[in-house]
């Protein structure tokens, strides 16, 4: 016998994640702890304890991200410098937005999200070329595509928080307050949803179809911006000034990013059953990942999504109850909140307890989203309550 | 068999299948969704709105079969109430079914496992390794430990079993998760109203539908001070204060008392330079027999006071009964100087027509009025109107029509207009009058306008110095005729100033045979517009307005905008024109002030729903076992297991370690 016993399984060891951290993981954490302490110390004085307590919480979750996985922080840090070269060439001015070569061509709040947007149209359009034409190196720009939107997208919230600020103190807030800043927050989140499963399943080959959803939602974000001028900072309403709307607002957006990406996947499903079908050995059987593994990225989207969900609802239910006087007042957005929810758990125990698999569950996820999308959209477009949140 | 012990295992089988029934799956599928369905009816139908509205939206039949079904209140009805009730209950069966298994299951290694079972699953594989059965132990105990499974061994003579698992916690989410459910809707029914339905069920609870002051509420429709919840609202003006809320129900509503009286010191609303609201906020005191001083507390959005148990929440603002300095002008006949009225909102006065006397409901007074306007790229932009009061206008019939009138002039495309909006019906838009204003901003020259066309004496001169204008130029010299021409155009003022130009073209209807009516329309509206040029200049000769070189650009726009007035003023159809000319201010702070003691039960349920969903997803259970036989100097080794929430990534683990070992030892076909 060549290996002795403890050499013959080396390297299958799951060790708990604090024992893999490096060099690199230190200093990140150390970073990122640098960061929510200069921010505290800079704004902690216009920061109430909750707002505080969110600041440390992000920071601990950023740690453990980027630990968990890897990419997110090489992100982040370009993030963070494009955020701050565009703070910096600001000063105090708002005016500069226009004058300055910098801010004007590339990272003013709004120009970073026209990157953005032209990005995600072309990363979309390249996914489906790299899957055509079979080519890693055009899926390999693909993917760099997509990571450098949801970078010009980041940068653009960022920007776009501290100019609310330039346009006055009172008028500052954490961009995700209407409908057009949530669905940049839409687009990054579902990106980074998917990126996260691209690098975990190692294929490319979703690509195309979850940015198919992006590409929809950057047009009706370039039509809002051009056509109704949404783009324009508003101050905020008084019932939306709470440090819920700091928490509430994005667990739901990645509710609806995994529920984007769980339909998506599902249309994937759906295509390849299809091409199966007809050509149990043809070209689109041969490139999209096998059944099983779409069937099981689908769960983990729906569950992700569900998770989130959850949470969101919770945290809007216990603003609801600060701002509203009842924790639950079937308000039309609520109401639509707990039908999606009821869905997705229907959803969840067909496929557990009844072992549901493929093309219905498919077709479930797709209808999902349209649910989904009246809750986001059609709620606030077609009934009206209390909801004081973006109308179209 | 007696046939008593047949009846009693019958009932008890019928008993078991009930159990069965209500706690299985397909009667919570079907629970779900219906609930699901039952929301969407619940918002796509106004809820809660006056009975009228669903009346006029439905018809009368509609109106009755859909007020059977509760679908006015889908949230409180009784059908809507039951689903609920059945999904606690068959959760709830549920939890009872399948907790005990799962408890037992989370400390159950399944050691005792058949090889022959094993040998069955899906995912499993075997090898033959010379490796001693001892160090496959240890080998194989050590890569379980580092990949984070528990387990348990039992060894024979010449084999061994080991029983792994991991996340067994993953169980506890799904008692948790459940359990949540069954928490979040008991907590929510202390807080629902159904404790108030079965008072009312019970007859002792009836909702007033009158217009009481608190004070004369019968106590059929008051609730006790103790009633432990509640949800009410009070609008309380700056300066009063008030005991009681007011919960709304279907057609009327309750008097809920509170063992405290709170007054509303001062009400403010403050603005962005935008002009749009950004806070509102109300200085209370809290008076209570319990407390020796009074409690002074600053209460706005977002931010409620919680005293006693009892939450108060800043939720809207009104008037508060502004007084109103109201000078009221005549317009149809336009003659005589304003009434002086002094109102106050929420209250009545009369005017006096030239009908007979009129009521004069005051409803609303508003400081400011921010309304959203296109600018110039046609972007929506937020400008304020200025102040605004509303009233309706009753007559002896008691039909009302609603006015809401601006004080200050608002621009629009570089002129100058007070806005008056008339509807007839709440469920219509207001359509707003646009009285164009002179340069010092005020009515007057339109009502001195409006009030020449009543002048007989000047509009008769007016019309003669029309006709013999006319009559030079066309070199006609028929004096015979002269008097029929001036009573015509005569005529056609009065017709101009009572229906507009409408009234004109249906006095052309009724004397001029269809085939010239276009003509002859034609032809009469010029010459009314020639008579009212001809009264324009007269008026502004007398306000001294320069026209020697004919009326300016803005004179003339006026003259435009006056004539398009009046002839809306048969639709506006109110005899005076209501000009703001002074306010005392007074605002109402509207209160939501509520009881929910279930609140503490439902937290406590979303908490459980939290940690539930999260170990139910991202606590993968797994298990796995591994059967080690030593025969003849050879260990053979059968690997199984299974994951049971994400089968994927359990499969990848079980493929890493078997293609790891297959490396080594002799893979087993069909193992
Ligand atoms: C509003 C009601 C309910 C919600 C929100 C809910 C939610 C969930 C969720 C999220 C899961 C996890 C699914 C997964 O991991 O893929 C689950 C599992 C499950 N649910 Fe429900 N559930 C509800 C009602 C019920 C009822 C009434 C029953 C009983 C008939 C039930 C029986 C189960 C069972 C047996 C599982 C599988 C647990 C396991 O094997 O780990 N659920 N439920």
């Amino acid at each position: 016998m060549s290996v002795t016993p403890q050499d013959l399984l080396k390297g299958l060891e799951k060790p708990p994640l604090w024992k893999t951290l490096g060099v690199f993981d230190v200093l990140w954490a150390l970073l990122v702890l640098a960061g929510a302490v200069f921010s505290w110390l800079r704004y902690g004085a216009s920061m109430d304890d909750y707002e505080a307590a969110i600041l440390l919480a992000s920071g601990l979750a950023l740690i453990a991200l980027g630990w968990a996985w890897k990419p997110l922080r090489v992100l982040t840090l370009m993030v963070a410098a494009l955020s701050l070269f565009a703070i910096w060439r600001y000063g105090d001015s708002l005016k500069l937005a226009d004058s300055d070569f910098f801010l004007r061509f590339l990272v003013s709040g709004q120009s970073a999200v026209m990157w953005m947007s032209a990005l995600f149209i072309a990363a979309t359009a390249a996914y489906f070329i790299a899957l055509f034409m079979r080519s890693e190196f055009i899926g390999r720009v693909a993917a760099a595509m997509t990571w450098s939107a949801v970078a010009m997208g980041l940068t653009g919230l960022m920007v776009r928080w501290r100019e609310s600020y330039l346009m006055g103190s009172d008028i500052g807030h954490i961009p995700v307050s209407n409908l057009y800043e949530v669905f940049i927050l839409f687009s990054l989140l579902t990106a980074l949803i998917y990126l996260y499963y691209e690098g975990r399943y190692r294929t490319r080959a979703l690509g195309g179809f979850v940015l198919l959803v992006i590409s929809a939602a950057v047009t009706f974000l370039l039509w809002y911006a051009w056509s109704r001028g949404a783009d324009r900072i508003q101050p905020l309403v008084p019932a939306l000034q709470s440090y819920w709307m700091k928490i509430h607002v994005p667990a739901n957006f990645i509710g609806y990013g995994a529920f984007a990406l769980a339909a998506m996947v599902g249309v994937a499903w759906l295509v390849r059953d299809r091409a199966v079908r007809r050509h149990p050995h043809g070209f689109i059987a041969s490139r999209l990942p096998e059944a099983g593994e779409l069937d099981d990225l689908m769960y983990k989207a729906v569950a992700l999504g569900f998770a989130f969900f959850t949470v969101a609802t919770i945290l809007g239910a216990l603003w609801a109850a600060e701002a509203w006087g009842g924790y639950w007042s079937w308000d039309p957005k609520e109401t639509w909140a707990l039908i999606v929810w009821l869905n997705y758990a229907a959803w969840l125990h067909m496929r557990l307890t009844r072992g549901w698999r493929g093309a219905p569950m498919a077709w479930w996820a797709v209808i999902g989203l349209f649910v989904t999308l009246f809750a986001f959209l059609g709620v606030n477009m077609f009934l009206s309550g209390l909801h004081s949140y973006g109308e179209l | 068999m007696k046939p008593s012990a047949s009846r009693h295992s019958r009932q008890l089988s019928a008993a078991a299948v009930l159990f069965e029934f209500l706690g299985s799956m397909n009667l919570a599928i079907t629970l779900l969704v219906a609930i699901a369905v039952a929301s969407v009816v619940g918002t796509v139908l106004q809820q809660n709105q006056p009975y009228q509205d669903y009346l006029i939206k439905f018809g009368p039949f509609w109106f009755d079969v859909f007020k059977r079904l509760g679908l006015y209140n889908v949230y409180g009805s009784a059908w809507f109430m039951a689903i609920l009730a059945f999904l606690v209950l068959s959760t709830s069966i549920c939890i009872l079914r399948h907790t005990p298994n799962m408890l037992r299951e989370m400390r159950n290694y399944r050691l005792n496992v058949q090889r022959r079972s094993l040998a069955s699953f899906h995912l499993r594989r075997e090898w033959e390794t010379t490796m001693p059965a001892a160090e496959v132990q240890r080998l194989l105990g050590g890569w379980l430990s580092a990949r984070g499974y528990r387990y348990r061994t039992r060894e024979a003579e010449d084999q061994r079993v080991m029983a792994a698992m991991k996340g067994r916690f993953s169980k506890l989410g799904y008692f948790f998760t459940h359990i949540a459910i069954v928490v979040i809707c008991v907590g929510a029914l202390f807080d629902g109203n159904l404790p108030l339905r079965l008072r009312e069920a019970a007859g002792k609870l009836k909702p007033e539908t009158r217009d009481l002051p608190a004070a004369e509420v019968p106590a059929i429709s008051r609730l006790p001070v103790d009633n432990p919840s509640f949800r009410g609202s009070v609008s309380i003006p700056e300066g009063s204060s008030a005991n009681v809320v007011f919960l709304r129900l279907r057609e009327g509503y309750l008097v809920q008392p509170l063992p405290f009286t709170v007054e509303v010191k001062d009400f403010r609303i403050e603005h962005y330079a935008t002009g749009q609201p950004k806070s509102f906020e109300s200085d209370l005191v809290i008076r209570d027999p319990q407390r020796e001083a009074p409690l002074e507390r600053t209460i706005a959005v977002n931010h409620p006071l919680i005293y006693r148990g009892y939450a108060i929440y800043q939720s809207s603002f009104s008037d508060g009964g502004s007084g109103l300095h109201i000078a009221a002008w005549p317009l149809r006949p336009a003659a005589g100087e304003a009434q002086r009225i002094e109102g106050k909102v929420f209250e009545n006065s009369t005017l006096q027509t030239a009908q007979g006397p009129m009521t004069l409901e005051f409803t609303d007074f508003r400081l400011f009025n921010i309304n959203p306007v296109p600018d110039r790229e046609g972007h929506r932009r937020h400008k304020n109107f200025g102040p605004s009061f509303s009233f309706k206008l009753r007559n002896a019939t008691g039909q009302a029509r609603e006015y809401e009138n601006y004080m200050s002039p608002v621009e629009f495309q570089g002129r100058r207009y007070v806005l008056t909006g008339m509807r007839t019906s709440p469920a219509e838009p207001f359509r707003y009058l646009h009285i164009p204003v002179d340069d010092r901003g005020s009515v007057q020259r339109f009502l001195r306008f409006n009030a020449m066309l009543y002048d007989g004496e000047r509009v008769r001169k007016a019309a003669e110095d029309a006709t013999d204008r006319s009559f030079e130029r066309l070199g006609v010299n028929r004096p015979e005729v002269r008097g029929d021409v001036v009573r015509s155009m005569q005529r056609l003022v009065e017709r101009f100033r009572t229906g507009g130009f409408g009234a004109v073209a249906a006095l052309v209807d009724e004397r001029v045979p269809a085939d010239q009516r276009e003509q002859v329309t034609e032809a009469y509206i010029k010459v009314l517009r020639t008579i009212l040029g001809e009264l324009y200049l007269e008026l502004l000769d007398t306000e001294g307005v320069h026209t020697g070189q004919g009326a300016g650009d803005a004179e003339r726009l006026f003259l435009r905008d006056a004539v398009a007035a009046i002839d809306a003023l048969g639709a506006y159809g109110s005899p005076f024109y209501l000009q703001l000319t002074g306010y005392d201010f007074v605002q109402a702070s509207g209160l939501e002030i509520t009881r929910a003691p279930g609140k503490n039960v439902v937290y406590f349920g979303f908490a459980l729903l939290t940690v539930g969903v999260f170990l139910m997803f991202y606590v993968s259970s797994r298990r796995m076992w591994f059967w080690i036989e030593r025969r003849n100097g050879v260990t053979r080794v059968l690997a199984a297991g299974m994951g049971s929430r994400h089968p994927h990534d359990f499969e990848r683990e079980f493929s890493l370690l078997s293609e790891r070992l297959g490396q080594h030892w002799k893979v087993l076909e069909g193992g």
